[in-house]
């Protein structure tokens, strides 16, 4: 239990997707002007984040990984190099099932997310997520944790990001800097606050 | 030939993907903590791009309009697997140092971007010269950006000691913070102050004005 907390706070502070890794940066970037928004964005990561990489855990597992056909009496195969293909196909699929899904069960919400539910597809926090999960050889427990781990890291980094732009529609930016490169630096220096997590263990 | 060029040099600069259409930002900035990688990097994603944008061209009048974003995905993944398992077989120290960033080619949106807005309008040359541009507008960035993070930080580029370091008997006291995240979104961001201010067209206007008196200029 206490490794599955320790591996939360780790993907959430310590290991943001966003501002450690730099993933999901084009939405981060472009979706962070009003807080209701991006509260909704945020929402939608999580959910598909949590869905997507215990999916591609199972598919890489039981499918994918070198040997691991045995089970279908094929134990020479290694189709690991498939990868790519299938975890961007299994996160086309979910993102289009939930959409069906949300649309007939819970209608409020479908419509809050609106246009960004489609986006997540290609989102690279999503690839991202799974390719590390792949990467570091998580089991089905710490899949689970680290996908909604890492889907709140990102949507905490982006709320915080949607709430200081608000504010800086007040202030005098140079010309030069105004728009895109005022939020580069503020997201670099956010980056920097996060790092300070560095040394947090549980 | 001249439009040819101009489809080539216009992402340079003038309509550069990164700093300009904000796209493909991740890859830009995880890679540039050193020179080596980020090269690698701007060759894989050119030619990816590159012929991403001539193979979707080339089948664009038999893509049935509604699946085209599953088809430009398919041909994308396959085009970076074939990339990864290069990479892999020809110089897997660096591609190890690249980690996942060679898989999330697939998410740049650059690829999709000039999938979705040229190949899908255009002829086979002039996609792949367009691909081209792009990818190596992405890559004057990403270049720019690695050689300053790694001059600055370990005073070396490609390995070779250029800044001599104090702890090697030099004078170059190492820049740590270069090498950690927050450096390349400091350093994209004044990157693009330095290019808006040279080119005052893509300079964005702020939603309202408080000091109008001092700004008058701006409108």
């Amino acid at each position: 239990m206490e490794a599955y907390v320790s591996l939360f706070i780790k993907a959430v502070f310590v290991e943001n997707l966003a501002l450690a890794f730099f993933l999901g940066m084009c939405t981060f970037l472009a979706i962070s002007k009003r807080v209701e928004t991006a509260i909704s964005l945020g929402l939608a990561v999580i959910a598909v984040q949590t869905i997507t990489v215990p999916v591609n855990y199972l598919i890489y597992n039981f499918i994918l990984a070198d040997g691991a056909l045995a089970w279908a009496g094929l134990p020479d195969v290694d189709l690991s190099f498939l990868g790519l293909v299938s975890y961007i196909g299994v996160i086309a699929a979910l993102v289009q099932i939930l959409e069906m899904v949300l649309d007939r069960y819970v209608p409020k919400l479908y419509n809050a997310l609106g246009i960004f539910l489609p986006l997540i597809t290609v989102n690279c926090a999503i690839l991202g997520g799974t390719l590390f999960m792949v990467e570091r050889h998580y089991d089905f427990g710490e899949s689970v944790v680290y996908g909604i781990g890492s889907g709140t890291g990102w949507a905490v980094a982006l709320i915080a990001l949607a709430g200081i732009r608000e504010k800086l529609k007040y202030s005098d930016v140079p010309d030069g800097l105004q728009g895109l490169g005022i939020t580069f630096i503020i997201v670099g220096l956010m980056s920097l606050g996060f790092m300070g997590f560095s040394g947090v263990q549980l | 030939m001249s439009e040819m060029r101009k489809i080539v040099i216009d992402p340079l600069i003038d309509n550069n993907p990164v700093t300009l259409q904000m796209l493909g930002i991740c890859s830009a900035l995880a890679v540039t903590t050193s020179l080596l990688p980020a090269l690698l990097m701007c060759v894989a994603l050119t030619s990816v791009i590159a012929l991403s944008s001539a193979t979707i061209s080339l089948i664009r009048n038999r893509i049935p309009n509604n699946i085209r974003i599953i088809v430009h995905m398919t041909i994308i993944a396959s085009l970076v697997i074939l990339t990864d398992q290069l990479l892999r077989a020809y110089a897997f120290e660096t591609s190890k140092q690249l980690s996942v960033f060679v898989g999330l080619i697939i998410t740049n949106c650059i690829v999709l971007g000039r999938a979705e807005a040229f190949a899908m309008k255009n002829t086979v040359g002039l996609s792949f010269l367009d691909g081209l541009g792009n990818g190596l507008g992405y890559s004057l960035v990403l270049i720019t950006v690695a050689i300053l993070r790694e001059l600055f930080g370990a005073g070396t580029l490609l390995g070779y000691p250029i800044l001599e370091l104090v702890q090697d008997g030099g004078w170059y006291q190492a820049n740590g913070l270069m090498l950690l995240p927050p450096s390349a979104f400091f350093i994209i961001g004044c990157l693009i102050w330095v290019i808006r201010s040279w080119r005052k067209q893509q300079v964005e206007h702020a939603d309202y004005q408080i000091h109008e008196v001092h700004r008058t200029d701006v409108y």
